[in-house]
């Protein structure tokens, strides 16, 4: 097409045909790419069915089969097994195929830490950061607890008998649990449960005092009236102005900062290709997330979960991951993680 | 009564033609998907779960639930058949449906877990249909020490089901040492990988269950020699109504674990807890407990029915709280929030249309799903007059493509080929399979939920009688551990004041 555009360009003086030409090109849904997939695309979810990172990867199969955004399939696999450890090992193990992809969160940062497991980011090609998700305060709507300080005050003189429900350990839960502790002085009991809907059940049920959920973990009970956000750990109040429960929308939830609680945590939701693949491979990849993220379906979907759209690719993605794996990795090793070497 | 006229209405929802086209299609996928070892119900559902986003919500999730009966169905037919459980719930049937197999009576097995299946599904129907709201509730009632107490009442009901204590013991200790493999999520450490990146996700139930059960079946009958002409089966739809007169007897078997599916399924315990105590709990107060293991249709309902009724149970918590029972509801609960529902507590009110079309299409879905297997009864009863020189090598390469495709790892078949020869071995010397199993399924949960209430209460055990709830699961649990010592003294003392009664 490209070639045969060219043609006409030189062989005729019909400017504004050629011209017409191209603008045809750039909006046929079948351009050229320096390179396609030519097998059956497997995403690799280092997480189980069901959880925030599987609906996001079967969403976005949704997108592309609905919108024909790939030629060839796309197929999701569950590799959940020690907390992602075994979908990473395998995205690792895979280098040079294109045909794979990792769905990729903070655990890339944090299990390498907490477990000496034998992977850097920077074993992979990193693809495109698509979201980051935020993580909230959330306690019992029984007790008395309005803002964030009158909860930590209340859990800093209880000295640690009020208990902190989240999933797994020595990750993003935990962490922020004890960054709560470094900062506000607040001592909690850490529960580790399988996920971040188990502990917003136990939430509901008052076998935990408080989780700091994800928004999409805690939607459901929020809208019931069973539990009640207190801040959200970030710079800026989310910008979903759309009332999600009688009287509340995200962006009606004060950011832990202004509580007086400077304790800040997002986690990433990107793409990676496993390493020794080229860079048209990955700016494949890049280019069809984008038009991913540019469809209703999405939006529709960031705005339901309460994501925060991001989009990073290329050199301000590595980046990112530089700075993100920085402050990680001095969260861990404060918050006592690390393993020993 | 509010519900009825709901219920009618979901009724008129799921009654269409194309929705009964999506119930049956379901159905029959569901059967495939529970026939082969290793491919389960989560994974099934999963896998289709990209066909229904087209769909409108309400026949996106019959067409999914019914995949889900479907494999909850199917997974006696191996078990019974081949003494492979197709589905990690199947495991207790074939304690007693493989010997009724051995004897020329799988028909009648098959028909008795089917039927039983049948039973323990509905009276779970009934159950979400009028008390989904309470039950709910009561299913917020859990916190680690009431899940450790579930589960050590698990154990418990099945520890003395063995005729050598010991030795159950032995075999329960060597699975939770094989459960405790891979990472630990309460202190978020690798235990007993020794650096191996395969062994990061822990040997898989699955493949253990394949190797000691099929792999290990097959090493016991190859060295008994090949019987090289198959079992007669009688293949004709006769069996399925002999059997059924013979049903209402177990009238009592088949309430008590339709009781335990629904609660465990509530709580949620699980398909494959459930199945397990349903068989430890029927073993012990049944009057032919010592004969189980022989080929009892008692002990084929037994599990079965549990396992039905803790399934379909297991869906009222997703329903009613956004809370997955089980795995599968798990993965449904992925697919309501992708076909723009929003799972939770408030789905009753919201979306009464979607809901009532589920409740009511499981009425329909397990009557015609019950329909169909049974057609199938002559048919796979058929298959064990095939020559077992011809059946056993197409058995290994089942077994062995469900051992791959649990977790597609090469590494995986050759565990399986281990573990039976570790099945074969514990069953010359008389260890007994099924503790090991059971221990291996629910040892982690167990240990998590054990490790989480000693977090809570510091390291004091008196939290497992905090409450009546906990107090009286626990104290339930120790009565059946103890249960043997307690029958003999009331058996002891009762002929004591017989005796001193006669000599009076």
């Amino acid at each position: 097409m490209m070639k045969l555009t060219r043609k006409l360009f030189n062989r005729t003086s019909l400017l504004p045909f050629s011209l017409a030409a191209l603008a045809c090109v750039a909006t046929l849904p079948n351009q050229a790419y320096a390179w396609e997939p030519t097998k059956p695309v497997e995403v690799i979810i280092p997480a189980g069915a069901g959880g925030a990172s599987d609906q996001m990867a079967r969403t976005i199969q949704g997108i592309v089969v609905k919108h024909q955004l790939m030629k060839q399939p796309m197929l999701i696999i569950n590799k959940g097994g020690a907390s992602g450890a075994e979908g990473i090992m395998d995205v690792k193990d895979s280098k040079g195929n294109p045909h794979k992809l990792m769905v990729a969160f903070s655990a890339i940062y944090t299990l390498p830490i907490a477990v000496n497991l034998p992977f850097n980011w920077r074993d992979l090609n990193p693809v495109a950061m698509i979201a980051s998700d935020e993580f909230l305060l959330w306690v019992n709507s029984d007790t008395p607890y309005k803002t964030a300080k009158e909860y930590l005050d209340a859990a800093k003189k209880a000295n640690g008998a009020f208990k902190m429900g989240g999933t797994g350990s020595k990750r993003e839960d935990h962490i922020i649990t004890v960054a709560l502790d470094k900062i506000a002085g607040a001592k909690f009991t850490y529960i580790p449960y399988k996920s971040g809907g188990e502990a917003a059940t136990q939430l509901v049920g008052k076998h935990i005092d408080s989780n700091v959920n994800n928004p999409s973990e805690n939607i459901a009970q929020w809208r019931a009236g069973q539990v009640r956000a207190l801040c959200v750990f970030s710079e800026q109040r989310m910008v979903y102005k759309d009332k999600i429960t009688k009287d509340q929308s995200w962006a009606d939830i004060p950011t832990c900062k202004e509580s007086g609680v400077d304790v800040q945590y997002q986690m990433l939701r990107a793409f990676f290709l496993p390493g020794g693949t080229t860079a048209d491979q990955a700016a494949y990849y890049a280019e069809l997330l984008k038009k991913v993220t540019a469809t209703p379906e999405w939006k529709d979907y960031v705005a339901k979960q309460a994501l925060k759209e991001v989009y990073l690719t290329g050199a301000d993605f590595v980046k990112f991951l530089e700075k993100d794996e920085a402050f990680h990795n001095k969260l861990m090793h404060e918050a006592g993680f690390a393993a020993k070497k | 009564m509010e519900e009825f006229s709901a219920l009618f209405h979901g009724f008129a929802v799921a009654l269409s033609w194309y929705n009964i086209g999506m119930m049956s299609v379901g159905i029959v996928l569901g059967i495939v998907i529970g026939v082969l070892p290793g491919l389960g119900g989560p994974n099934g559902v999963a896998i289709l779960l990209p066909l229904t986003f087209t769909m409108s919500p309400t026949s996106a999730i019959i067409m999914l639930s019914c995949i889900y009966w479907g494999t909850l169905f199917a997974g006696a037919i191996t078990s019974v058949l081949f003494n492979i459980p197709g589905e990690t719930h199947s495991v207790a049937t074939t304690f007693d449906g493989y010997p009724l197999a051995q004897q020329g009576r799988a028909g009648e097995a098959l028909t008795a877990s089917f039927t039983g299946s049948f039973i323990g599904a509905f009276v779970a129907v009934l159950l979400i249909t009028f008390l989904a709201p309470l039950v709910a509730k009561f299913a917020l009632e859990f916190g680690p020490p009431e899940f450790f107490a579930v589960y050590l009442l698990t154990f418990c009901s099945f520890v003395g089901t063995g005729k050598d204590p010991a030795k159950t013991i032995i075999a329960m200790m060597l699975g939770f040492g094989l459960a405790a493999i891979g990472m630990d999520t309460v202190s978020g450490e690798l235990r007993m990988t020794f650096g191996w990146s395969e062994l990061l996700r822990g040997i898989d139930f699955l493949i253990v269950v394949i190797g000691l059960f099929g792999v290990g079946e097959i090493l016991i009958s190859m060295e008994e020699g090949l019987a090289f002409e198959g079992k007669s089966a009688k293949i004709n739809m006769k069996v399925v109504l002999e059997t059924w007169k013979k049903l209402p007897k177990y009238w009592l078997t088949l309430i008590r674990s339709s009781a335990i599916g629904c609660w465990m399924g509530i709580t949620p315990g699980g398909a494959t807890a459930a199945s397990f105590m349903g068989y430890g709990i029927a073993k012990r107060f049944s009057k032919d407990g010592d004969k189980f293991g022989t080929g009892m249709l008692e002990g084929v309902i037994a599990p079965e029915t549990a396992a039905h009724a803790s399934g379909t149970a297991a869906l009222l918590p997703m329903i009613a709280l956004g809370i997955p029972g089980s795995a599968t509801a798990a993965v449904l609960l992925g697919g309501l929030m992708i076909w723009g529902l929003q799972p939770g507590p408030l789905l009753f009110v919201e979306q009464k249309d979607f809901v009532w079309g589920l409740i009511a299409s499981m009425y329909l879905s397990n009557i015609a799903g019950l329909i169909i297997v049974l057609t199938t009864v002559p048919l796979f009863a058929a298959i064990l007059r095939i020559p077992f020189s011809i059946i056993a090598p197409i058995i290994i390469v089942v077994c062995a493509i469900g051992a791959y495709s649990v977790h597609s790892a090469m590494l995986d078949i050759w565990f399986m080929v281990l573990f039976g020869i570790v099945g074969y071995v514990m069953k010359k010397l008389d260890y007994p399979l099924a503790p090991m199993v059971l221990s291996l399924v629910l040892g982690d949960r167990a240990e998590a939920a054990f490790r989480q209430t000693m977090m809570g209460s510091k390291g004091d055990l008196e939290i497992f009688w905090s409450n009546s709830l906990v107090g009286s699961i626990t104290t339930l649990a120790l009565v059946m551990l103890f249960w043997p010592l307690i029958s003999a003294a009331w058996r002891r003392l009762r002929g004591g004041t017989k005796a001193a009664r006669l000599a009076a």
